[in-house]
């Protein structure tokens, strides 16, 4: 990955190639990597061409629900007389990812140039980044290299001499998770609160400011330009369990383990050898006892049942979680699973938008509950009624935050149900290694 | 993603507290009035500007007075009340004074596996906040939990102010607090 550990040998940097590399950031030191050559090819291309391109490519959606990308942009009907959007979602803000960030940090033209692509392959002449507002550096990088573009006339009026115009702009969120989602996204992009839209509509009939809009991720719109510059098949060459699942991925690596980062390596890689190897195992003398592979919204796994992960859509399905947004959160022997699993809990409760009673109400009780239990004060009822409670959140509500609440907490209790017992009988559970916090 | 400033602190911290009586930001002919208007292009819809507009006012003051929500709502079309909904639904607006130096630590799972919590404790021993949320006597600092920086792998982050310091241990956080202004 190149930033801040060296490559590993068995990483395959597309993404993160030049991460690290100061001068990659500039509009000379883009070009000079390349850049700027897959954008000049895309607008003299016809969109629905590009399009299929990105199809047989196989890319998914790489912000969490793996959608797959090319279909997406075929839903935007072209030539129907109204202006269509493209809205990258750069609000990265799930617990244990930070991908995006080092994207927009230190390739930020490879994003302005996904994004230029998109809106020429979905008929919009507009694009939106929709930045997080915490990010003050990336936005700082994205706001100078979009000038850069700009002045040099790579995106506005008459896009690289193509006489079609495509303009990027970021536009700065201001502290809300739920901004992520991508009717919420819209809304607060539209100045209002970021409440998410219940669909349908979905944003390709209706989206941002009622017209037709495609949102994509970060890291999706980055893999675009590297696409059409080698080739679909090269891209679906990079895939080594299920067809399904091609090119190279991003993981985020964070928690208990010896060098936390990011590594890209291509679908299907051995989640065991990438733990182990690559991320350098867990700390001195300690074990790893569970993970959640995909940001904190996806279920916990055991270690045991992470060593038998092919590092795809599928591979991680077939275990029980996802593979989400990349965002790998390790947990030690020495972790509390109860103690991380109520501060999980709590993040959900304060990240509510708090229009659905189940949501609302559900991720609050439910962090209330688990917090007595970490306290010493819980008892065996409660275990129940936090998997009655997580029934009556999940697929009730406009949006999965509620669900997403639900999934590590109840994967987390039935998986080191011992760990909660222990607390509820009030000892210390006999799972978690002398020295723990 | 922060837990906002829980309590109003008192109004030295930024030179616009509560009693200062609220100076426009957006008068004719102003660098921000240029600015906003040049925003306001980006979009079919000139209410789309009204983060970056509150932004703008945070920048200029400190925090958004309730006649700034007048004020950017007049420029935008929109009522103060509805400018009210959403600078409440956001946490990085502040609906009161803070201190000098806005400390944002990050205390969600990744970084309290790194022991994040010993993090907040150290910071708020050295400022002298005593509580999340209040502002020092002096004015300098204000402390707050955050929910995840995005920064997971550089466990423990700090925003304070603009500026994201990463990996923090508590043992640092004298040495931080002393590179301040």
């Amino acid at each position: 990955m190149g930033y801040p550990h060296k490559s590993h040998p068995r990483e395959t940097p597309v993404l993160s190639k030049h991460f690290g590399e100061a001068e990659a950031r500039t509009l000379d030191g883009w070009k000079k990597r390349g850049g700027y050559k897959a954008l000049a090819q895309a607008l003299a291309t016809d969109p629905l061409a590009i399009q299929d391109v990105i199809k047989a490519s196989g890319l998914r959606g790489r912000g969490g629900a793996g959608f797959p990308t090319g279909l997406k942009w075929s839903f935007m009907k072209i030539g129907d007389g109204k202006p269509h959007y493209l809205c990258c979602n750069a609000d990265e803000s799930e617990p244990g990812t930070f991908k995006d960030r080092e994207i927009m940090r230190w390739t930020p033209h490879a994003l302005i140039e996904g994004c230029a692509i998109a809106a020429h392959a979905i008929g919009a002449e507009t694009a939106y980044i929709y930045i997080r507002g915490e990010f003050t550096e990336p936005i700082r990088v994205m706001e100078a290299a979009l000038a850069e573009a700009r002045a040099a006339g790579i995106i506005g009026k008459n896009a690289m001499g193509s006489g079609k115009t495509v303009d990027v702009w970021v536009h700065k969120g201001a502290g809300a998770y739920i901004c992520g989602e991508e009717t919420a996204l819209m809304n607060s992009l539209e100045g209002k609160r970021g409440n998410p839209r219940i669909k349908p509509p979905f944003p390709a009939v209706s989206g941002l400011f009622g017209k037709p809009t495609t949102i994509n991720n970060v890291e999706t719109l980055a893999a675009v330009p590297h696409i059409l510059n080698n080739g679909a098949e090269w891209y679906k060459a990079m895939c080594l369990a299920s067809p399904k699942s091609t090119g190279s991925k991003l993981y985020s690596v964070c928690g208990n383990v010896a060098k936390p980062g990011n590594y890209e390596v291509v679908m299907g890689f051995s989640f065991k050898e990438f733990l182990y190897d690559l991320c350098g195992g867990p700390l001195p003398g300690r074990k790893f006892k569970a993970l959640i592979p995909g940001g904190s919204s996806v279920p916990t796994i055991t270690i045991e049942e992470a060593e038998q992960v092919k590092m795809d859509y599928e591979g991680f399905l077939e275990q029980g979680t996802m593979l989400g947004s990349g965002g790998v959160i390790i947990f030690d022997d020495a972790q509390s699973m109860p103690r991380q699993l109520a501060r999980i809990a709590r993040f959900y409760a304060h990240e509510s938008c708090a229009q659905c009673t189940q949501c609302r109400e559900g991720t609050a009780w439910m962090t209330k509950i688990l917090e007595r239990i970490v306290a010493g004060q819980g008892t065996f009822e409660d275990l129940d009624t936090i998997f009655d409670l997580s029934e009556q959140m999940t697929g009730k509500t406009i949006c999965v935050l509620s669900d997403s609440c639900g999934a590590p907490v109840v994967s987390g209790i039935t998986k080191f149900r011992g760990e909660f017992e222990a607390l509820i009988k009030g000892r210390r559970s006999s799972t978690v290694a002398v020295g723990a916090p | 993603m922060s837990h906002g400033p829980s309590a109003p602190a008192s109004s030295h911290a930024s030179g616009h507290g509560h009693d200062t009586p609220y100076e426009p930001v957006f008068t004719p002919g102003s660098a921000r009035k240029k600015e906003l208007d040049d925003i306001i292009t980006r979009y079919p819809d000139k209410r789309a500007a009204l983060l970056p507009a509150l932004w703008m006012i945070q920048q200029e003051r400190g925090w958004i007075p309730e006649a700034a929500m007048i004020e950017v709502g007049d420029q935008l079309g929109c009522t103060a009340a509805y400018v009210k909904g959403v600078v409440t639904f956001y946490t990085m607006y502040h609906q009161h004074p803070v201190g000098r130096h806005f400390i944002q630590v990050c205390t969600t799972s990744p970084c309290l596996c790194a022991g994040a919590d010993k993090v907040v404790e150290a910071f708020l021993e050295h400022t002298g906040c005593k509580e999340l949320g209040l502002t020092s006597a002096d004015g300098k600092y204000t402390v707050i939990e955050v929910e995840c920086l995005g920064a997971c792998g550089f466990a423990t982050p700090v925003q304070i102010n603009e500026e994201y310091v990463e990996n923090v241990t508590p043992e640092q956080v004298p040495a931080i607090l002393a590179g301040l202004q």
